[in-house]
């Protein structure tokens, strides 16, 4: 993986690297049309805040791309690779390079923290034990987790720390790529600050994209560089945050407008 | 000045350097060490080098130790660890170390790495005891265990007799659907595999007991072995293992599952006790059900009897029943109709205690369930034997 921090620059009109790219994507379920073409593009080194109104199908389309869910028709190309066209082995290396992290964690309840971590280092590295080890506390040290939070289980966690430990399992073999599933809901507002800033900071340090799926305006304003905003069975409006002020559409109107907005309309005032 | 490429040396399958593997130059000269990174240095890949890295780390020999990683391509943490894990361990010798070469990227990389390194990452070990002591501790917590079993298991039955389904002050009728509900599922749902489990235990039963009695000229007396052996024993035993196996795994599972959302926690905040709620339609409904049960596998295993000793002794049905109704009474029914309810009660409060203990991991419920039915079936076994013991006793 290489790090790439140049590219960052959202207004610059140059060709960047496109990292997931979602073309006409359609997922129905039996007669009711959940997506409907869907087009949308992740680039290399973003943190891209997903949002849409509860119901709108903002986790079908993150299942879609990590293809837990059928799509009827379209086509996702995640680092460069058609995942409907790709043999056995190309989609086990896009997988390896990609981590996620389940709205509630989806810690494997059996096995300690460290060992969590150590699941898709066995699955897909053949890595010494020892170095195994170390590198599962050094990802542990990296997303903020103490090192005595190694040995227990996630039942012993608090949701904070829970959400920080699936993040150092997604991060686990270095991805070019990580899709947070509401990360910050069920935090506090500090804890929400701090995990914001803390996938900021992994971005910088890692060279990550970053596709978030989040209710969080805070996130939206401080840690991403860009929104897409689901609504109607397609991407309603993509861009800055400006560019969300700026949308006629109501629902986004309500969402950017709102009472608990305020503080990005006082932002963009200033 | 000494060139020695160790990587070629390590015996790798592919030329070092080759494929994008990592690989370390060394230059030497005197106490001066240069080394020359390249290659891919990522998680994929850090694998090859870990060896060499740490034999780098342990050598003592070195004053001065120059890092050129302007060669290393695709730096990730995995790759930035080894880097920084040789730094920090020779600059705690007071070995002068320089880094150079790393493009900007690098740099940030390095530096958060370097605070986790920095950071103290001495994992407590476990101390090591002799296994003596390790196995008089496994005693000691089996014995508290079995303790707090006890204890427990008598709360439920206190609770249960109390019926206690509120908490003080609210005293509430017992919701009589849901104890229906449970014994159409404990009770009615099992009626046919015990139908057919019964009728074949008691085909057994007869056919073996003809084979041995004819040596005596006394086959008839198949009807009484049966009859005796089915009603004061079997019938009841037979029925209490299958509901142990079958019921009490799902209590066990239910009330854990329960336990492990926090939905048990919600009960008690919300004023109802979890074991009124929860076990208490249970234990009734089992009660209830087993009884019947066994009356069920009564008949079905006198009839699968009636039918083998026709088939294999001649023994037409009517002379079965015949003879039945001389070699038993209502004593003989109600000897093993009466250990019914207390074999349901202790099938009913074991799955309960082993559901109330289920944890937070998923192989927590499933410990627990295995414990809940092999514990059950365990102790139905032990008090069918006491009571056999107290029969004897009171002449029964």
């Amino acid at each position: 993986m290489t790090v790439l921090t140049e590219s960052r620059n959202i207004e610059t009109g140059t060709e960047r690297d496109v990292l997931l790219s979602v073309r006409d994507a359609t997922v129905a379920f039996g007669e009711s049309v959940i997506l409907d073409k869907l087009s949308l593009d992740v680039y290399r080194g973003e943190i891209l805040g997903f949002v849409g109104a509860s119901g709108s199908g903002k986790s079908v389309l993150l299942r879609t791309i990590l293809g837990l869910v059928r799509k009827q028709g379209g086509t996702i190309r995640l680092l460069g690779q058609d995942l409907d066209k790709a043999s056995d082995e190309q989609r086990m290396r896009v997988d390896m390079r990609q981590g996620v992290l389940f709205q509630h964690g989806a810690l494997f309840s059996a096995l300690t923290v460290l060992e969590n971590i150590q699941v898709p280092m066995r699955e897909y590295l053949d890595l010494p034990r020892k170095l195994m080890d170390e590198l599962a506390l050094l990802k542990l040290e990296l997303v903020g987790l103490p090192p005595d939070a190694a040995p227990k289980f996630p039942s012993e966690l608090s949701g904070g720390m829970i959400k920080r430990a699936a993040l150092a399992r997604a991060l686990a073999l270095d991805p070019d790529i990580v899709f947070l599933d509401e990360p910050t809901s069920g935090l506090d507002p500090i804890g929400a600050a701090e995990f914001d800033e803390l996938v900021g900071k992994l971005r910088d340090t890692m060279g990550l994209t970053v596709y978030m799926v989040t209710h969080d305006l805070d996130s939206l304003l401080t840690a991403c560089d860009r929104i897409a905003v689901l609504g109607g069975k397609r991407v309603l409006v993509e861009g800055t945050v400006d560019d969300m002020l700026k949308c006629d559409d109501p629902w986004v109107k309500a969402y950017f407008r709102g009472k608990r907005a305020r503080q990005i309309d006082r932002s963009a005032r200033g | 000045m000494l060139t020695n490429s160790q990587g070629e040396a390590s015996g790798a399958p592919h030329r070092p350097g080759e494929n994008g593997e990592p690989r370390v130059t060394l230059r030497e000269d005197g106490g001066a060490v240069a080394c020359s990174l390249s290659g891919a240095w990522n998680t994929r890949t850090v694998a090859h080098i870990d060896a060499q890295m740490r034999a780098l780390e342990a050598r003592d020999d070195i004053r001065h130790l120059e890092l050129d990683v302007s060669q290393a391509t695709g730096l990730d943490t995995a790759g930035a660890w080894l880097i920084e894990r040789l730094v920090h361990a020779h600059e705690q010798r007071g070995v002068d170390v320089t880094v150079s070469g790393q493009s900007e990227a690098a740099t940030i990389l390095l530096a958060a790495v370097r605070d986790a390194v920095a950071q103290d990452r001495e994992a407590a070990a476990r101390p090591h005891r002799a296994w003596i002591l390790n196995l008089l501790e496994r005693i000691g917590r089996a014995m508290y265990e079995a303790r707090d079993d006890l204890v427990y298991g008598a709360n439920i039955l206190g609770a249960t007799i109390g019926g206690a389904q509120m908490k003080l002050g609210r005293a509430h009728a017992v919701n009589p659907a849901a104890i229906v509900h449970q014994i159409d599922r404990m009770g009615v749902g099992a009626v046919p595999i015990i139908v057919l489990m019964s009728a074949i235990v008691g085909a057994i039963i007869a056919q073996q007991g003809a084979f041995q009695l004819r040596y005596f000229g006394a086959e008839i007396f198949v009807v009484d072995l049966v009859g005796i052996l089915i009603l004061r024993e079997l019938g009841v035993l037979m029925t209490a293992i299958m509901i142990a196996g079958r019921s009490g795994s799902a209590i066990t599972a239910e009330i854990g599952s329960m336990k492990m959302r926090e939905e048990v926690d919600a009960l008690t905040v919300i004023g109802l006790n979890p074991v009124g709620v929860l076990v208490f339609p249970r234990l009734v409904a089992l009660m209830i059900a087993v009884p019947c049960l066994t009356i069920v596998a009564n008949f079905a295993a006198l009839g699968g009897a009636m039918f083998i000793t026709w088939l294999y002794s001649g023994i037409p049905p009517a002379a079965f029943i015949d003879r039945l109704r001389d070699s038993i009474d209502l004593s003989t029914i109600f000897a093993g109709l009466i250990k019914a309810p207390f074999m349901a009660l202790i099938v009913g409060i074991i799955a309960s205690i082993e559901g109330m203990k289920v944890g937070g991991s998923a192989e927590s419920l499933g410990n627990h369930v295995t414990a809940s039915v092999v514990k059950a079936i365990f102790v139905v076994i032990v008090i069918d034997g006491l009571f056999a013991i107290f029969y004897a006793a009171i002449d029964f």
